[in-house]
């Protein structure tokens, strides 16, 4: 294992070692992801019932509601172990060590993919044998669909951290609702078209939008917006990209101002 | 036939400054730490201790001056700098929801320990932490968390070990045995140690020199077996009592 490998599987492995030796931790992977799929499985199952147009709510309210789901557990995985350094006042201990920067934020990155990987499959089981979610009906646009909030997810953790960095433990309360705060503009359960025009500006530089308006294309039985979903998952690399370099950017800041030592040390006099 | 070019320093600091604004807390400060030497950082809380130790350490940057550790400029090459120290704090406990040996291992992943297991086989039996292998850090005492961080410090074996009052939540007889330790450790392999303590029985037990800092500036260096007496004080704490209150009028009596 080369040095940089095993620096970024110690930051896993500390998420790994504080899932495992803790229900408090552990449970929340799956338990809101399932309540949420219980929930809105019904709903679909009753709107099933009483539209009587034949339209199946199951793949796009549903689908929809896995996907975001999915999306707000990458980014929640992201911040969540980083807040963990910030909640232990580690930062003075891991920062001291050889570990660079970017092998911290790969480590964050790896226990986000690992905790979003058991969210995702729990919501998929519940989904598919409860309430008759077939994913393979999206067929191969499923892949940049979740590539596409994969990477855009990863992008708000990091950037969410770097914003706790920055102004201190206390923001952390600024981070919880950033996935609740971007869901009316990336059409999550409507067409973007239904936005007023302020919003539909604001949806366009929003990667999950395309893949929302794709889902709803497949159900609906017309082509996927290539070009769209396209575009989407450039932004969302483009995300990804400058929100590591906002990162770094505030870690070199903080440690330039001593925030770095005085996350631990309350004296650095 | 030419001699070996001597070995550089273990750690070497030159005209190190900090300032945040128009506060300076570390003002032109530099001094060596030999290999097989203890140094002992002294100075009145404020003084800059601490700032000069999280500058070492790569955690605050300095405003000017620089920093190598066995040669290698900390800045330019932190990586391997960095792998060559180690540090214990009071104010740095390890993860209280992590168990000993889960951040031993964890540190010891991040250091790039080779046979881990090993090593943390070893150390835990050196502190006497082989019954609390198991138990989360956070419900250690103070005293037993004091060991946990120092056994972090020596799982590299670090060429630098940097200790901001290393003793100061041990009983007498845990304290004596871990000086014991610290005095074995520097005194084997070209180690060195710098060593900021208030107890100053154990600067003069264990530093082979000592820095007086004030205001952010060394005012005296020197043995700490010799140094009060040749600035008029009977003990090392009279000294440093003398030069936190007077440290103007110390520094021109030297």
């Amino acid at each position: 294992m080369t040095g940089a490998l095993r620096r970024t599987s110690a930051i896993l492995l500390r998420q790994v070692y504080l899932l495992r030796g803790s229900v408090a931790r552990f449970l929340p992977l799956f338990a809101w992801v399932a309540v949420d799929m219980v929930l809105w499985g019904f709903i679909t199952r009753y709107l099933n019932t009483v539209s009587h147009a034949g339209f199946d709510f199951v793949p796009t309210l549903l689908g929809a509601v896995l996907l975001w789901d999915f999306f707000a557990r990458v980014m929640q995985g992201v911040t969540t172990a980083f807040l963990e350094d910030v909640w232990s006042r580690n930062f003075l201990n891991l920062f001291a060590t050889p570990l660079s920067t970017g092998e911290y934020v790969a480590g964050l990155v790896a226990s986000s993919l690992a905790t979003s990987v058991i969210g995702l499959g729990v919501m998929l089981g519940l989904a598919t044998a409860v309430f008759g979610l077939s994913f393979f009906s999206y067929g191969l646009a499923l892949v940049p669909f979740l590539l596409t909030l994969l990477v855009f997810g990863l992008a708000l953790g990091i950037a969410a951290s770097g914003l706790v960095l920055w102004l201190g433990p206390a923001s952390e309360w600024f981070i919880w609702p950033i996935p609740a705060l971007a869901a009316p503009f990336a059409g999550v359960f409507y067409p973007v078209a239904t936005l007023p025009r302020w919003m539909q500006l604001v949806s366009r530089a929003l990667p999950p939008a395309p893949v929302f308006e794709g889902l709803r294309a497949i159900v609906a039985g017309q082509p996927v917006p290539a070009t769209a979903l396209l575009v989407g998952g450039v932004l969302s690399l483009a995300y990804f990209a400058l929100a590591c370099h906002v990162f770094a950017w505030i870690h070199r800041r903080a440690i330039r101002v001593g925030l770095i030592a005085r996350y631990s040390a309350e004296n650095v006099g | 036939m030419p001699s070996a070019p001597p070995a550089p320093a273990v750690l070497a600091v030159s005209d190190l400054h900090k300032a945040y604004d128009t506060l300076v807390a570390v003002d032109g400060v530099s001094f060596q730490v030999g290999r097989n030497e203890i140094v002992g950082l002294l100075g009145p809380n404020g003084a800059g201790k601490t700032t000069i130790i999280n500058m070492i350490l790569g955690v605050l940057e300095p405003t000017a001056g620089a920093i190598a550790v066995e040669g290698l400029d900390a800045r330019a090459r932190r990586r391997e700098a960095l792998a060559r120290t180690n540090f214990s704090a009071v104010y740095a406990p390890l993860p209280g929801n992590l168990t000993v040996a889960q951040n031993l291992r964890v540190f010891g992943l991040l250091y790039g320990v080779s046979n881990l297991d090993a090593r943390i086989g070893t150390l835990l039996a050196e502190f006497d932490l082989d019954r609390l292998r198991d138990t989360k850090c956070g419900v250690l005492s103070s005293g037993e968390q004091t060991r946990v961080t120092l056994a972090k410090a020596f799982l590299n074996r670090p060429m630098l070990l940097l200790l901001d009052e290393p003793t100061a939540s041990l009983d007498p007889a845990a304290a004596r045995d871990i000086r014991r330790r610290i005095v074995a450790y520097a005194a084997a392999d070209g180690v060195g140690v710098l060593w900021t303590s208030h107890n100053m029985y154990e600067v003069a037990e264990v530093c082979h020199r000592v820095l007086f800092l004030s205001r952010g500036r060394i005012l005296l260096e020197g043995d700490p077996k010799q140094l009060p007496a040749a600035h008029g004080q009977q003990t090392l704490e009279d000294l440093f009592i003398a030069v936190a209150r007077e440290p103007l009028a110390v520094r021109s009596a030297g």
